[in-house]
Parts: structure tokens; C-alpha cells; sequence
């Protein structure tokens, strides 16, 4: 008899003008000392699930239907009870560490809170219990650390933190929403090892939710996949990885990005089983190829970018040096990568490329011409045509108050002021087309598309002044696996196709790995390794290279 | 500091002739020109200004247009009155409107909640005048219980004069404090009750509830303490703004004030008056600014933290 | 072009705003009572049965009448006279007209200022917005009506008394304006810095788009939203702050009096028992500023994300 079912559990959000079903018929069976995952993409329902579980849904939330059987008692049967059970027979843990501790209140009273909320303990016993999970979450120097304030903990450790708190009166069921989605690569595998750990120690039940495949390949026994509320496939781990049955887990395991070879396009499962063709690309009629020369399109020299607090502060003490004394070149024609961690610079680094900042020191050479050292005005414009940029957050990318239509033909109104109202409508359409995304979009307003449509648009506008170099700044790392999968095919149909130059910015290697020829290797602002991405990855040559690689989850561990 | 003094100081010299408000018609020029001599208005501007600062410092601000008193005896007379009325607002704002705030935070929906809400919407519509005036006609005209205008018997105390120990000046402050709290009192609830709401959907009040801490700690003792910090902000501004207030109330009260004396100031053009007032509240200000940081220092650790690694 | 029209009228109808609009009766009801106090005050010599300013229609002998419903009232003069035969009713209604003109014109003499210069000092930064910024902290600090009647003094200690009398309004206005810009200023400028650092900003800027364009075609529209419910209290606050000063004796003159004017006129006579000169105005003016509040919180409730 497993130690948590999940039966039949329907949950419903009354919405102002519908009901959204978040949760339909869900059936789902954990046991102790097992890890089962639930995966699923935005909208599924997999946070619902684990927030039901503990009757903690969000408001509108309301449990419709089913139970949830908990050690063989159904809590859904009482709802009152749960407040007995939450903290002492059930732990959750949120995404966000940095939210979710109180602010005002040191980690030693939080965690003493807890453990008398639950555990009939005096205070010193009290303490002496939580400086012991302290430690056993890998807080050094649990003692003195006891009356530090949650802002004085590092993200990786107020995770561990958060951890033990959850763990504190000790739980026989843990959920742990998206865990380690915050945290950069290096403290995700050291937080994953330490579920894995206590897990097996406190014979917990485990239900892991994430949306990353590669932490469910490495980390999980059991997986359940879910999309739009329905539970689609529930089973071992190396089976539903290996050898997937319904179309969906198909087409989600095919549009992960490999991390152990190249392939050229991502395979795309539609309806019919069919994979997705290449795009038309409508604007190749108008658009004026040129000639690659192997020449090199960009050059960055020795970039220096230090960025001061505010006016009056000292700036030695409160500056950040985001950019060290980097150097890198791009060939016209490839696509180059820059790789790193938050924190690393490399979005400084394309911003500086695009004009968007000054650099503190440094140059950059655009088709041999000192791009840094520009100041009039109509010279910058002629360069502003030539590099475009595509950003990260679909959301904010596109000016909400303006038709999609206003929001492409500015950059060509911009420079084509004499183009006739015909020519721009024609123009407008073609460049809608080669990003897939039908005429009637130009009337529409962007709230009226979904993540992966607005990232589209946001490439037609991109390729509106016809650039040599398209900057990408981490353009899929917002959107659901399936989605990144369709637009990165787009954009290297559009490279291969328009002969454009990109400059790839993302933390997801397997992703890098994919689209780009060459990469470089950022860390604290350095420039750690530059050189062909196959190379790379086969033969990694710096040490943090090597420990990213080490580190990153990898879907194919499951065939270990 | 500064920029007030000069402030107060370029309206004394510059707004309208000294002269011709202090003297009558008939004076003659020569007898104008003595007075102008006499009163160092033909020195250079600065060494005017800086004896303006060094008699400002000491309190010294020059004689009353239209009183032809000095303003700094105008001034510590009044003082007391408004200060007094100040204080009692201030503290039937605070905690009123600190725990109703609190409660309609906390119940979102229930009937009481909506219809101190909907009458704390009125408070922020009446203007304290009229709030005052239908105070004195309800008390003193229909009901004859309390006093409609006055301090009351007062108290001597040397340099203080305090209406709280007799009967009669408590009787006499209660309306005008009240009248003068409502305004303060509803602002206040509304801004705690948002406060309170925005912070019961933090993810850590989440969190806290998914351990199983119960509903009364998880209001006072996480959400409060920690809703309570902006509202040290604006309690202090407050303060400042029912030294303003007071001019109404006083005004309608006919209570013996700055407030008052400041109303007069304005409608006769007694620049004295006026720039001393000025120089009275920026101070008032300047005070209240540095008490709330230091009470922000002890109640917010992530200050204490930062300024501590600074120092250390 | 009707077709263009039709589609702007589908799109509120489809909204948000109209949906929450349509299912709030207190933001139904508000609206509807100030519709007809605007409409009231603007075509007032229309709709007042009397013209409380021409001398020639007044009579001694009508003075101190009470309203219609008490024993000595009378029909035609419905809420009673004050004392001079003036018709309460009338009287209220012009005053009312002033009343709004100068909260309308204060408001919005505040909001150009403050959002020109909130805008500006949020996209811009560095120096500028320093001082626009400490500009408006010192002044915040500074309670608006203190505000306005120091404008007030020193504009009467430069301007003559006759000058002033007939100024008063402009004075008025300028007034309670200067003291409500700081907070259209720090609203405006905490939007633009949220919008600037979004990325269609950074797009516009890499295609190329000036300043000016910026600004005023892709912030502007984006930030309304605050400066809205800014603009909705603020209105209600200069209308009470105007009514303060002219009962305080230094609003507008007493040839065009304005609510509070009637209503320190009538507070004379409150003791001795002419009630309803000062209630009715008062209550007047109470209705006018909790319509708006009530829209005003209305507005501020729907146009927040975060409250669900």
C-alpha cells in the first residue's frame, strides 16, 4: 500500500469570466524512500497538485473532487485537519529561497517556531535539535549561524536552510516545488544530493516537481508527465525516458537539447507523428545577401565594465565588475556562443555589443569600424541597422499598448522614411510569415499571444532593418521545452537561409551545444575558454568548463 | 535647514516694503529712511541673512507687523496649545487607526470590516472643517456637554502653560483632537490594511502556513511586525501634517494656537509671523525625519546588518 | 472610419476595466451622481430655478427662509435662504461650479508638471533626477495645505489688494497645484524607471528611436495607470483643500464664493439656529468628495495586478 494516493483529484479556479480546470482526475501513488517526479510545462497543473496536497491552494483554488489518502487517512475527508498535519507529517519547499523565509526574524527563531509548533520540546532542546539539522543540511557552523538573518545567507545555502526547516519536526512526505530553479548549476547538483541523501536516511516520501528533464533523468525513480491539467503518463523513470508511450512525453523528450552530440534540427512531434518541416522564409525576396567574406564581423577588445551603486557612494565599495579585460572575435556568418552563470556578464557584454551601455574600458569593432568610439548621432544609426537584439522575457519585450503592427513597421519607418504605405503593409506581412505567424497578427495586441508567439514577433521586428548581427539573450530560456524546440529550429532556418551572424547568450549548455559553432566560457567576468563548441564539450579545457559540464543534468544519465 | 532659513529670509526682504506694512500713511520719508538705517535693511543681503540665521538661532525673529510684539514671545505662548493638541491626535490616531487597520487587514470580508472601511472613505471625503463644525454643533449646540471654543483653564507651569490638569481643559481638547485625528486616522487605516494584505500573499507567510504555524502567529507575530515598518514612515509624516491640520482646527475651535496665530499671519501679510512659523515646522520636520530613521535602525535588522558592516 | 470605431468600442466592452466597472455599484453609482453634479455645475445657469448674483432679483424680505419642508418654508426656495434672500439652492450650485473649476484646474496644471518632470527625471537619471527627486521629498514633507497657504501669503504680499481680489482664482489654482505635483512627480517617476528597464525600451533604443519618441509614445502611454488614480484623489483632495482655504478666509474672493466660502458664511448664523445655510452646502460638498474617493478607489482596486 503506498504511503500517499492521490485519487480522482480534480482542482478548479473560479475565475472571474470562466473555470479554469487546473487539475483533472488525477490518480498518483508515492512510497517511502522513493523519489517520484512530476513534470509537466506552464499550465499543467503540477504545482496545484503539490499545493492540494497540503490544502494550500492560491486563491480561487478549490479542491472539487477526489481524496487523498495520506498513511492510509484520507485528509480531504477533514479539511480542518491539515493544519495537524502540515510541518509534521508533510514538508513543502518553494522555488524562491529568498522569499520565502521571514526577513525580520533570525533562522534560529523560525526553526525553534516550528519545532514547538509541533514537538512538545523546551526551548534549549529545542535549539540543540534544530543546530543538529542545521548541520545535517551542510551549514557550517550551524551554532553561531543560528542567529543569522536570512539575508545573510547565500542563495544555495538559505535553500539548505528552507530545507530544514521543512524537515524540522520531521515529515514523512516532502514536496519540493521546483527546488533548485533559482540556483545556478554548481548548488542545483548539491541541493539534488541532498534530497537524494535524506531521502534515503529518513526514508521519505519524495514528490519532486520541475519542469527540467535533465533533473528528473538523475534525480528521480518514479515520473508522472503532465500537461493542461490531465495526467498523461505515470511510471519508472528509465522507462518513461527510454521508452515513452503517449504522443506528448514523445514530443517533450524530443525537443530537449541533447547534451551529448549535435544534431542539426530538433525533432518536433506533431499530431500525426509527423516532425516539423523548415520555415518559408518570405523575406528572402527582399532581403540583400551579402557575400561572406571570412572575415571577422565583430571584434571585442579587452571589454572592461564597472557599474557604481549610485551617485555618491565610494565607488570602490559598493561597484561591481561585471566585464574583466575580455576579448573575443565573431566570424561573419557563424553563430557564437556565450556561456555563464548569473552573474557572469555575459548579458553586459551583449548590451555593450548592441550600444545599449558604455563600456568603462574597452573596444568593440564593428565590420572593422570603431563602434565604441562613435559619437554623432548619424553615424550610431548606421550601425543601429545592422545589429539587432531579441531578448529574454517575452512579456516585456513588446510594448503592450501598440498593435503588432506599429510595433514591426517602427524600426522600418525608422529607416526607410520615404516607404510608401503599400510597401509597408507588403513588408509587414512577409516578415509576420517567415516567423509563422499569420497577416491578421498585425491587428492584434501582444496580450493577445502566448509566450512563444511573442518571441516570434519580436524576431520579425529584430529582422525588420535587415541586420548583419542578430544579438540572442537568452531567447528561449523563459519558454516551455517543446516551444524553445520550435523556435530555435526558426532561428537557424533564418541564419542558414539570410546569411545572418548570431550571437547566442544562454546558461543552458545543451542548448549552446545545439546553435552555435563556437562559444566562450564567462565566470565572475572573465573570459574563462574560447573555442569550436564540439571541441569544447569533448575536450573541455579550463576547470570551470569542466565542472559545468560535470554538474549539468543530463537526460541521458538515465541510460547509465 | 538651510534652504528653509533662506527661504523664510527671502520672503521677509523681498515680499512687499517692511516699511510701509509697519508704518502708517503719514510717516514721513525721512522719518522712513531713519527706521530703514535703524534696522540694518541697507546692508548687503548676506550680512542681512546671516543675521537673520544667528538671530533665528536664538529664537530672535523679529517683531509682529501687525501685533507689534515680538514674534518670539507671539510664539512660545502658543506653543504649548498646539502642541498639546498635536500630541493627543496624534496618539488617538496612531492606535486607532493602527488597530482597526489591523483588523480589516486581516478579515477581508466581513460586514464589519466593509463598513469601517466605507466610513473610513467618508473621513477621507470630509474636510476637517466641517467635520469641526458638526462636532460643535452636535456637542456643544444640541447636546451642551462640551465646550465649542477655548482651551479651558489653563495651568501655568512657567514655560509651559498645560490645559491637561484641570477639567475643564480636558473637556475643552476633546473635540478638537478628535476632529483633528479623523482625517490622520483613516489614512492611516487604509495604509495598514494594505499593508497587512500585500504581506498575508508573501511566499513566506506561505511558507510559514505549510509548517503548520497557527493562523494567530502567522498575523502578529510574522505579518505584523513586518507591516509595521512603512507605517513608521508615514506615522512620522503624519505627525507633521496635523501640525498643519492644526491650523484648521485651531482655527474653527478657536483654539489659542500656532495654527491660528498663522491664519492671522496670512491674511494681514505678517511676514514675521510667517517666516517664523516656517522656521518652526521645518524644524519640526527636520526632527521627525531623524527619529524615524533611528527607529527604523532598531526594527528592520537588514539596516542594522548593512550599517554594522560598514562601520566594522 | 466606422469600422475602426466599432472595434475601439469592442475592445472596452471586452476589457477588464468595463467588466469590473460594470459589476461594482458603488463605481456605477459614484459615477452616475457626479455626471450630474458636473452637468449641474456646468450648465448651471440653466438648471438653478434663481441667479443668486443678480441684485436685482434679491429681497431682504426672503431672508432666512428655511427649506421647503419645514413649517415656515416655502416652495420655490427648496432648501431654504441665507441672509440675504439668496436662493440656497442657486447658491449652491454656482458655488459648486466654482468649486470644481479650480480642483479640475489645479489638478491638472499639477498632473503636466508632475509627470512632465517625473517622466523626465525617471528616463533620464543621473543628476537631474537627484534634484527633481529631493525636490519633491523636501516639498512632500511639507502638508499641501501649508503649502498652498504659504503660495497664498506671499502672493498677497506681492500683488496689491485690488490686484489680488480679482486674481484670486489664478492665485488659487496656482496654489494648490504647486502643492500636489511632488506626488504625480514621484509616481511618474517610479513607473518610467519600472518601463525603462523593460526590454521593448531597450529594443526601441537599439533600433534607433530619439528620446522625445520614447518617452512620450512608448512610457507615457504605459504609466497613465497610476498617475490616474493619483489624478482621481488628488482631484477630491484639491477640491477639499480649496474649500479649506476659502473657509479659512483666504480662498477665492467673496464675489465668486466657492463651498467653503458658503460654508464660513453660514457658520455664523449656525448658534443662532439657521441651520440649514451651512448644512447644505457642507453635505454638498461632503457628496462630492466621496463620489470621487469611491471612483477613485474603485479605479485604484481594479487597475492593481496584484489584488486579486
Amino acid at each position: 500500500m503506498s504511503f500517499l494516493k492521490i485519487d480522482n483529484l480534480s482542482v478548479n479556479y473560479e475565475m472571474r469570466r470562466e473555470t479554469v480546470h487546473a487539475a483533472k482526475n488525477i490518480n498518483i501513488d508515492v512510497n517511502r524512500g522513493e523519489i517520484l517526479g512530476l513534470v509537466g510545462e506552464s499550465g499543467s497543473g503540477k504545482s496545484t497538485v503539490g499545493n492540494a496536497i497540503i490544502n494550500l491552494l492560491d486563491e480561487p483554488g478549490k479542491i472539487s473532487n477526489g481524496s487523498i489518502i495520506l498513511d492510509g487517512i484520507n485528509i480531504l475527508a477533514n479539511p480542518e485537519n491539515i493544519i495537524k498535519y502540515r510541518g509534521k507529517k508533510i514538508g513543502l519547499i518553494f522555488q524562491d529561497p529568498q522569499t520565502s523565509l521571514n526577513p525580520i526574524l533570525t533562522i534560529g527563531e523560525q526553526l525553534i517556531e516550528t519545532i514547538q509548533t509541533h514537538l512538545s520540546l523546551n526551548f534549549n532542546e529545542a535549539k540543540e535539535k534544530a543546530v543538529n539539522l542545521l548541520k545535517e543540511v551542510g551549514i557550517k557552523e550551524a551554532e553561531s549561524r543560528f542567529n543569522n538573518y536570512p539575508h545573510q545567507f547565500s542563495g544555495g545555502m538559505r535553500q539548505r536552510v528552507v530545507i530544514s526547516l521543512a524537515l524540522c519536526c520531521e515529515p514523512e512526505l516532502l514536496i519540493a516545488d521546483e527546488p533548485t530553479t533559482a540556483l545556478d548549476v554548481s548548488t542545483q547538483s548539491q541541493i539534488l544530493d541532498l534530497i537524494k541523501r535524506l531521502t534515503k536516511e529518513k526514508n521519505l516520501a519524495v514528490i519532486l516537481i520541475t519542469h527540467d528533464m535533465g533533473v528528473i533523468a538523475e534525480t528521480t525513480n518514479r515520473v508522472a508527465v503532465m500537461k493542461n491539467g490531465d495526467l498523461v503518463e505515470i511510471g519508472p523513470t528509465k522507462e518513461i525516458l527510454t521508452n515513452p508511450k503517449e504522443v506528448y512525453t514523445k514530443s517533450l523528450i524530443s525537443s530537449v537539447p541533447p547534451t551529448n552530440k549535435k544534431i542539426s534540427r530538433f525533432k518536433i512531434i506533431e499530431k500525426e507523428n509527423k516532425t516539423q518541416g523548415e520555415t518559408n522564409i518570405k523575406i528572402l525576396n527582399r532581403w540583400t545577401k551579402k557575400e561572406i567574406i571570412n572575415q571577422d564581423l565583430v571584434q571585442v577588445k579587452n571589454l572592461n565594465k564597472t557599474f557604481d551603486d549610485s551617485f555618491f557612494t565610494e565607488t570602490s565599495k559598493n561597484s561591481v565588475m561585471a566585464v574583466n579585460d575580455v576579448s573575443f572575435n565573431i566570424k561573419e556568418g557563424e553563430s557564437f556562443g556565450l556561456v555563464g552563470e548569473s552573474g557572469s556578464g555575459k548579458s553586459t557584454i551583449a548590451k555593450i555589443i548592441v550600444n545599449l551601455y558604455r563600456p568603462s574600458s574597452g573596444d568593440i569593432f564593428f565590420d572593422n569600424v570603431c563602434v565604441t568610439k562613435i559619437k554623432s548621432n548619424k553615424e550610431m544609426m548606421k550601425f543601429r541597422k545592422q545589429i539587432q537584439m531579441i531578448f529574454q522575457d517575452p512579456y516585456s519585450s513588446l510594448n503592450g499598448r501598440l498593435k503588432v503592427k506599429d510595433i514591426i513597421s517602427e524600426p522600418i519607418k525608422l529607416h526607410n522614411p520615404s516607404i510608401s504605405s503599400k510597401d509597408l503593409n507588403d513588408y509587414i506581412y512577409d516578415l509576420l510569415e517567415s516567423v509563422e505567424l499569420t497577416q491578421q497578427s498585425a491587428e492584434r495586441y501582444p496580450h493577445e499571444f502566448s509566450g512563444g508567439q511573442r518571441q516570434r514577433i519580436s524576431i520579425a521586428r529584430a529582422l525588420a532593418t535587415q541586420p548583419r548581427l542578430l544579438v540572442c539573450d537568452e531567447p528561449t530560456s523563459a519558454l516551455d521545452v517543446s516551444i524553445q524546440a520550435q523556435i530555435l529550429n526558426l532561428l537557424k532556418d533564418l541564419q542558414e537561409q539570410l546569411n545572418l551572424t548570431i550571437l547566442f547568450i544562454s546558461h543552458d549548455l545543451p542548448v549552446v551545444r545545439q546553435m552555435c559553432d563556437r562559444m566562450a566560457v564567462l565566470k565572475n567576468g572573465k573570459l574563462c575558454e574560447v573555442s569550436m563548441t564540439e571541441e569544447l564539450f569533448k575536450n573541455p579545457g579550463h576547470e570551470y568548463t569542466k565542472e559545468l559540464l560535470k554538474l549539468m543534468p543530463k537526460i541521458e544519465s538515465i541510460y547509465n | 535647514m538651510l534652504v528653509v532659513a533662506f527661504v523664510s529670509f527671502s520672503l521677509f526682504t523681498f515680499v512687499g516694503d517692511p516699511i510701509n506694512n509697519m508704518v502708517g500713511e503719514e510717516t514721513s520719508d525721512e522719518e522712513r529712511a531713519e527706521l530703514r538705517e535703524t534696522l540694518g535693511l541697507n546692508d548687503p543681503v548676506y550680512v542681512q541673512f546671516s543675521r537673520f540665521v544667528i538671530n533665528a538661532s536664538q529664537g530672535e525673529f523679529g517683531i509682529s507687523y501687525q501685533l507689534r510684539r515680538p514674534v518670539s514671545d507671539l510664539i512660545s505662548e502658543r506653543l504649548p496649545a498646539t502642541l498639546e493638541l498635536v500630541i493627543i491626535s496624534a496618539l488617538i490616531a496612531l492606535t486607532s487607526g493602527t488597530l482597526l487597520g489591523v483588523y480589516t487587514g486581516i478579515n477581508r470580508k466581513g460586514f464589519l470590516s466593509n463598513t469601517i472601511l466605507a466610513l473610513s472613505l467618508l473621513g477621507v471625503s470630509l474636510p476637517t472643517f466641517v467635520i469641526g463644525i458638526l462636532f460643535i454643533y452636535l456637542f456643544a449646540v444640541i447636546l451642551g456637554i462640551l465646550p465649542s471654543f477655548g482651551r479651558g483653564e489653563v495651568v501655568d507651569l512657567g514655560f509651559w502653560s498645560t490645559g491637561f490638569l484641570t477639567i475643564s481643559g480636558i473637556k475643552a481638547i476633546i473635540l478638537p483632537s478628535v476632529t483633528l485625528s479623523l482625517f490622520q486616522m483613516t489614512y492611516i487605516i487604509r495604509l495598514v490594511r494594505a499593508e497587512m494584505m500585500e504581506i498575508l500573499q508573501t511566499d513566506y507567510i506561505k511558507f510559514a502556513r505549510a509548517r503548520g504555524i497557527n493562523e494567530k502567529s502567522i498575523h502578529y507575530k510574522h505579518a505584523l511586525k513586518n507591516g509595521l515598518i512603512p507605517v513608521i514612515t508615514i506615522a512620522g509624516i503624519n505627525i507633521g501634517t496635523l501640525v498643519a491640520f492644526s491650523i484648521i482646527t485651531e482655527t474653527v475651535f478657536q483654539w489659542p494656537g500656532m495654527g491660528f496665530l498663522f491664519i492671522q499671519a496670512v491674511k494681514f501679510v505678517d511676514i514675521p509671523i510667517m517666516s517664523a512659523y516656517l522656521v518652526f515646522i521645518a524644524f519640526v520636520f527636520v526632527m521627525i525625519n531623524f527619529i524615524v530613521d533611528i527607529l527604523y535602525y532598531f526594527i528592520d535588522p537588514r539596516i542594522r546588518v548593512k550599517a554594522e558592516a560598514v562601520s566594522g | 472610419m466606422d469600422n475602426q470605431g466599432l472595434t475601439l468600442l469592442n475592445r472596452i466592452k471586452d476589457s477588464d476595466i468595463y467588466f469590473s466597472f460594470i459589476k461594482s455599484p458603488t463605481a456605477i453609482a459614484s459615477t452616475i451622481i457626479l455626471l450630474i453634479i458636473f452637468f449641474c455645475s456646468f450648465f448651471v445657469e440653466v438648471v438653478a430655478p434663481f441667479n443668486p448674483f443678480d441684485p436685482s432679483s434679491l429681497s431682504l424680505m426672503d431672508a432666512f427662509t428655511p427649506p421647503s419642508w419645514s413649517e415656515d418654508g416655502v416652495a420655490k426656495f427648496v432648501l431654504g435662504t441665507d441672509g440675504q434672500g439668496r436662493d440656497m439652492l442657486s447658491t449652491i450650485l454656482y458655488g459648486s461650479r466654482i468649486s470644481l473649476i479650480v480642483g479640475f484646474s489645479a489638478i491638472l496644471f499639477s498632473l503636466i508638471l508632475g509627470v512632465t518632470l517625473g517622466l523626465t527625471a525617471g528616463y533620464f537619471g543621473g543628476k537631474y533626477e537627484m534634484i527633481v527627486m529631493r525636490l519633491t521629498d523636501v516639498q512632500l514633507t511639507v502638508p499641501s495645505i501649508l503649502m498652498a497657504l504659504l503660495v497664498d501669503g506671499i502672493a498677497r504680499g506681492i500683488i496689491s489688494k485690488e490686484l489680488h481680489n480679482e486674481m484670486a482664482i489664478y492665485v488659487l489654482i496656482f496654489a494648490i497645484g504647486i502643492s500636489e505635483w511632488p506626488q504625480f512627480a514621484r509616481v511618474s517617476r517610479a513607473a518610467t524607471l519600472v518601463e525603462k528597464n523593460k526590454d521593448y525600451v531597450s529594443a526601441s533604443i537599439i533600433i534607433g528611436v530619439s528620446n522625445p519618441v520614447i518617452m512620450f509614445k512608448h512610457i507615457l502611454p504605459n504609466i497613465l495607470r497610476p498617475v490616474l488614480v493619483i489624478g482621481t484623489i488628488g482631484l477630491a483632495l484639491a477640491i477639499i483643500t480649496e474649500s479649506t482655504l476659502s473657509f479659512l478666509g483666504v480662498g477665492v474672493s467673496p464675489t465668486t464664493p466657492s463651498l467653503g466660502t458658503l460654508i464660513r458664511i453660514g457658520n455664523d448664523f449656525l448658534f443662532s439656529g439657521e441651520w440649514w445655510i451651512t448644512f447644505f452646502p457642507a453635505i454638498f460638498l461632503v457628496i462630492l468628495a466621496f463620489s470621487i474617493n469611491l471612483l477613485g478607489d474603485w479605479m485604484r482596486d481594479t487597475l492593481n495586478p496584484k489584488l486579486n
